[in-house]
């Protein structure tokens, strides 16, 4: 869970890095949009570069929740009788790992629906995607999808980082505050950046 | 004061369980909560009732025998032992939850007691130096940095109770077996079977039907003796690197 | 129903001599020994069986070192796992004649120090093989991971304890007890995982099984079950602990119980000094008849705080308000050169003289006080915390006063017992093939046992002694068939249990057996207790029969034999303490001397200090079982002190 989690995590830094070209005007995001597509050339063939990082991503993604799912099966097992009476003493976003988890699932289904592949969305058109981007946020729902996805992340990222850590025996009593301020720090940037791009449809800062 | 304590009442493993109500009276601040339970339990004896059965001993915090959960809390609201947790911590006419630890692992004796002979066997699977009787060498051969004794001290403070398990949403044993790996791991007495120590008992935690451990930190949190929850990453830390240096098959 | 009169009018038997401890030199005496004994084949030792009842410091050393050696071990321990016996609650520390500290200790002071602080009751020969052990048992446990406090340097950490005058305590912060418990619980997994011990956890030994004199096996019960089980072995260990708790109220843990030497003794086994009773002067004060124990205060408090009590009687004032020169620190103006260390039952004596003058502290006056005001502006407060700071942590949160604020208040409460199964050198009872170690014997701390000495004594006995003298036992009686359950020994054990559990569920009567342990147990504090003298101890002579009586006809037991069930297992141990109780107080009322922890009023120097009586009580009093409520037989062993000699112990 770990590895696939930090994978997925640096993916989405660089992700919302790209993101936020889209304040940069059209030719700037659609520029690096092409750019993505020819990445590695002459070496690599066109798009080549972006579905080797996608296969990569399905193979996170997917042994992600594989792990996810043997974990929580496991979990349930150890504790077939349960509490009457539960009083939880952990963190909300401690809390929401496995649910949050399913949600954010089924947005990136959505999301590749809607932005990658233009299933859902009308208007799309293939290569333009400032276009799509903005056309895709004039609906009010599919903003509050987004942003309620987003807040999603950063909870999941707050614990799954540090999380990942003590996984990977990275932490220690010393390096504790580092790394819950780095989660957090991760959380609120990837929240804040991510939501940024909705936001800024929304207020009309990009159109 | 005066109480209403819901209990779980199961005359045996295969037995169905539930919650039972009583009221108890005349109960003192200074009472533990075990004694409280003495009262009731002697009124129900002198009733002809079963009295409820619980796990105790020492009643001083360090045998790890008493074991419940209390209003949803392993041990209760303070960070102690059920028998270290006294009355004063309630309200009068505050009616009050108890129940047994919960996990496949730990399976119900009967009522509040429970089987946890699933530890005994993690620490059968390697939690201990091999020294035979006689074989030590003098105590003043090896010194140990005052920094590396305390931190195994730290560690050899596990009690055993379970808290840990049954405060995990995940029933995961992981901070009991990571305080007996960095008990041992941290000394250098330990260090010859540091691989083996860590890569078996895990195993054997594995198998003996926890859960995983998902860090969400309740174990540390319900801790009566303060294991911090680092210990896990210790652990994990120690594992990986066993992992490297042991081939498994 | 008995006479009780007649239960005090005991006969003399044969004088009792040890024939184990080889003659010569006290220090070339244990060489002597295990060089005599014969060895068992190792080939062989698979072959042998040995029984070892009880899991602590004692029984957990004793299991694992005779499995190491290649026996077949089947061990019992009543708590749901071997870990939680009531050694792991000792807290000051553990003695051991290192001398790391260059401060004139040896092997031979230790062995002086315990004979003397035993009040000359203990056998030489003993207490000095314990001393030379004890630089051992720290090497073992060492190497076994225990984590002892250390300095700076790497090296172990000591402290001066409890009544001597060097620094030979090793410690694990305030839990020296719970660690060399884990190590010896962790060297016995060791071997349960190997395959060498049989462990039953949630097992009671409810009999001993002799066949033609030899101790040959047990009757145990199942206490998931409830089911009554036979075991058989070549051997039969005791390491069951001591019976404190005959008080009710003591810092032992609720379950620790006298059934195992009680029912060993009820076979055969001589009992020896039952009324040597160690109450620890350093505990938390009772708050109220809900009290089900008390919490003991490690003794190394003693170190930094003070002792005092106000100087006038009834004086109700907050401690903060009564000025310096209105306090008594008695402890140090009676005994001026030990102060507030003098031995555990000179101290717990002085705080009951106080609190009789009517000059005790806290609810019912029944306390004195422990102040740290002083240590605190002389360390400072991190000091002290950092010395004492888990203590301080516990009394906290039982009495929910601070410590570093006010004074703490203690009160003697019943700790240790001296007194225990009579064994010989090599730890054997007077059944052949039945060994008692660790607090179930009585070898090594005479009338009184020095503080940090208890570990020391358990674990010597678990580690070194007994594997060495039980292979010499089996070496010389092997081959013998095993009785099978048809034996009319067997049978009959077995039958006597079943028909003793079978009753007490069926008396069906009106009172719980908490009830009457509570009573047997304040009768013995109050007549059995810190002070005794004749004419008390003959009234509890003559109430205790009429407690048995009226047990058999109305306790109450609710359930069956055939389940879990803790109201029996509870109903089923005071049966024993109700015999055991009238045994102590007769004993305590033959020995018409003041000596260690048995103060007998009538035998006080013109200033209140005990006075022992040489010439007539030179000698360890072994009973003999002869009946229920029927007078025992005493053999006197006499203690020859050839290198300590007795002197009127003096810590002014």
């Amino acid at each position: 869970m770990a590895v696939s989690g930090l994978v997925m995590l640096l993916y989405l830094v660089v992700h919302m890095y790209g993101n936020l070209k889209i304040f940069f005007g059209p030719g700037t995001f659609d520029g690096y949009a092409h750019w993505l597509r020819t990445l590695g050339e002459p070496f690599f063939h066109y798009e080549w570069a972006l579905w080797i990082i996608r296969t990569g991503l399905v193979a996170a993604v997917v042994a992600h929740g594989v792990c996810a799912y043997q974990l929580s099966r496991r979990d349930i097992r150890s504790r077939p009788v349960g509490y009457v009476h539960r009083r939880a003493r952990s963190s909300y976003a401690t809390r929401t790992m496995r649910w949050g988890g399913v949600i954010l699932a089924l947005f990136i289904v959505w999301h590749i629906l809607d932005l990658t592949t233009g299933t859902v969305q009308r208007g799309f058109v293939p290569g333009h995607p400032y276009h799509n981007v903005v056309a895709a946020f004039h609906d009010w729902w599919n903003n509050v999808i987004y942003i309620a996805a987003m807040l999603a992340l950063g909870l999941h990222i707050r614990h799954g980082f540090w999380s990942a850590a003590q996984t990977l025996g990275a932490g220690s009593a010393t390096r504790d505050r580092v790394l819950k301020g780095t989660a957090n720090v991760l959380a609120l940037l990837l929240t804040a950046g991510f939501i940024a791009v909705p936001v800024g449809v929304m207020t009309g800062l990009v159109s | 004061m005066k109480l209403t304590l819901r209990i779980w009442r199961q005359h045996d493993p295969d037995a169905p369980g539930g919650m039972a109500a009583y009221d108890v009276e005349g109960i003192s601040p200074d009472m533990s909560f075990l004694e409280m339970l003495d009262t009731l339990n002697e009124r129900l004896t002198v009733e002809g009732q079963d009295p409820v059965a619980f796990d105790h001993d020492c009643r001083e915090g360090i045998c790890g025998a008493c074991s419940l959960v209390i209003n949803g809390e392993a041990h209760g609201p303070e960070r102690t032992t059920s028998c270290q947790l006294h009355m004063r911590s309630f309200r009068d006419g505050d009616t009050i939850d108890v129940e047994p630890w919960r996990a496949a692992a730990f399976p119900v004796v009967r009522d509040l007691v429970v089987d946890r002979g699933a530890f005994d066997r993690i620490i059968q699977s390697g939690g201990y130096v091999s020294v035979p009787t006689g074989a030590a060498p003098e105590a003043h051969a090896t010194p140990v940095p005052k920094a590396a004794a305390d931190s195994a001290f730290e560690h050899a403070e596990c009690i055993g109770c379970g808290a840990c398990v049954a405060a995990c949403p995940n029933g995961s044993a992981m901070l009991f077996t990571s305080a007996k790996v960095n008990h041992l791991g941290a000394l250098p007495q330990g260090a010859p079977e540091r691989e083996t120590r860590v890569l078996d008992m895990v195993a054997q935690m594995d198998a003996e039907g926890f859960g995983g451990c998902t860090l969400t930190g309740e174990c540390a949190t319900a801790c009566p003796k303060g294991i911090p929850l680092t210990s896990i990453t210790a652990m994990n830390r120690e594992w990986l690197r066993a992992s490297r240096k042991v081939p498994r098959g | 129903m008995s006479n009780p009169t007649a239960y005090a009018d005991y006969t003399t038997g044969e004088p009792l001599a040890d024939t184990k401890a080889p003659e010569g030199p006290v220090e070339d005496r244990w060489d002597t020994r295990r060089f005599t004994a014969k060895l068992v084949n190792p080939a062989n030792r698979r072959r042998h069986t040995v029984i070892v009842v009880g899991t602590g410091l004692a029984g957990g050393s004793a299991g694992a070192t005779l499995a190491e050696q290649g026996y077949h071990v089947v061990q019992f321990c009543y708590q749901d796992s071997p870990r939680r016996a009531h050694s792991i609650a000792a807290q000051g520390g553990i003695n051991a004649a290192k001398n790391y500290r260059n401060d004139g200790d040896s092997i031979h002071r230790l062995f002086y120090d315990t004979v003397k602080g035993g009040d000359f009751r203990s056998r030489e020969s003993n207490v000095h093989r314990l001393a030379q052990i004890s630089v051992e048992i720290i090497d073992q446990c060492v190497a076994q991971g225990v984590p002892f406090a250390r300095e700076y340097g790497g090296l172990l950490d000591t402290r001066s304890f409890g009544g001597v005058q060097v620094s030979r305590t090793f410690y694990a912060r305030g839990q020296t007890g719970q660690q060399l418990l884990l190590g010896a619980y962790q060297a016995l997994s060791r071997q349960i995982a190997a395959g060498n011990v049989e462990m039953h956890a949630r097992t009671e030994m409810l009999d001993l099984i002799v066949v033609d004199g030899r101790a040959r096996g047990i009757v145990a019960r199942d206490l998931v079950s409830g089911e009554i089980t036979t075991h058989f072995a070549d051997a039969v260990v005791l390491a069951s602990g001591g019976y404190g708790n005959v008080f009710y109220l003591s810092t032992n843990a609720m379950n620790s119980n006298a059934t195992a030497i009680w029912r060993a003794h009820r076979r055969g086994a001589h009992f020896a000094n039952p009324c040597f009773t160690q109450i620890h002067p350093t505990c938390i004060p009772r708050t109220g008849d809900h009290q089900s124990k008390l919490t003991l205060m490690s003794e190394s408090l003693r170190n930094d705080g003070r002792i005092w009590v106000p100087r006038a009687a009834g004086d109700t004032r907050p401690a903060a308000e009564i000025p310096e020169d209105e306090r008594d620190y008695y402890l140090e103006r009676i005994y001026p050169s030990f102060g507030n260390l003098v031995p555990r039952d000179i101290a717990s004596r002085a705080a009951k003289n106080v609190c009789d003058e009517g000059r005790g502290v806290g609810p019912g006056g029944q306390g004195v006080y422990l102040d740290f005001a002083d240590a605190i502006a002389r360390l400072g407060r991190k000091a002290v915390e950092e010395r004492y700071g888990n203590l301080f942590e516990m009394y906290e949160r039982i009495t929910a006063e601070n410590p570093y604020e006010v004074p703490m208040r203690i009160y003697p409460a019943v700790h240790y017992t001296m007194g225990g199964l009579w064994v010989d050198y090599d730890l054997q009872t007077t059944i052949p093939g039945l060994f008692a170690i660790g607090e179930a014997n009585f070898s090594d701390h005479g009338a009184n046992r020095l503080g940090a000495s208890a570990l020391m004594q358990g674990l010597a006995d678990g580690y070194f002694v007994l594997p060495a003298t039980v292979n010499d036992y089996l070496a010389r009686n092997p081959g013998h068939d095993t009785p099978g359950p048809e034996h009319p020994a067997v049978a009959a054990a077995v039958a006597e249990t079943r028909e003793r559990l079978h009753r007490l569920v069926g008396v069906d009567g009106d009172r719980s057996a908490d009830s009457f342990h509570r009573e047997i147990g304040e009768l013995m504090w109050e007549y059995c207790g810190m002070s005794r003298n004749a004419e008390g101890l003959r009234k509890a002579l003559d109430r205790i029969p009429q407690i048995r009586e009226e047990f058999w006809r109305r306790i109450k037991v609710p359930g069956t034999e055939g389940e879990f069930n803790q109201s029996l297992e509870r109903a089923n141990r005071i049966v024993d303490y109700l015999e055991l109780a009238e045994l102590m107080c007769l004993d305590a009322l033959h020995r018409a001397e003041s000596c260690g922890g048995h103060f007998r009023e009538e035998s006080q120097t013109p200033d209140g200090e005990a006075a022992r009586r040489d010439e007539e009580f030179g000698y360890a009093a072994a009973w003999e079982f002869t009946g229920t409520g029927r007078a025992p037989v005493l053999h006197r062993e006499d203690l020859v002190f050839a290198y300590v000699h007795p002197t009127q112990r003096s810590y002014a």
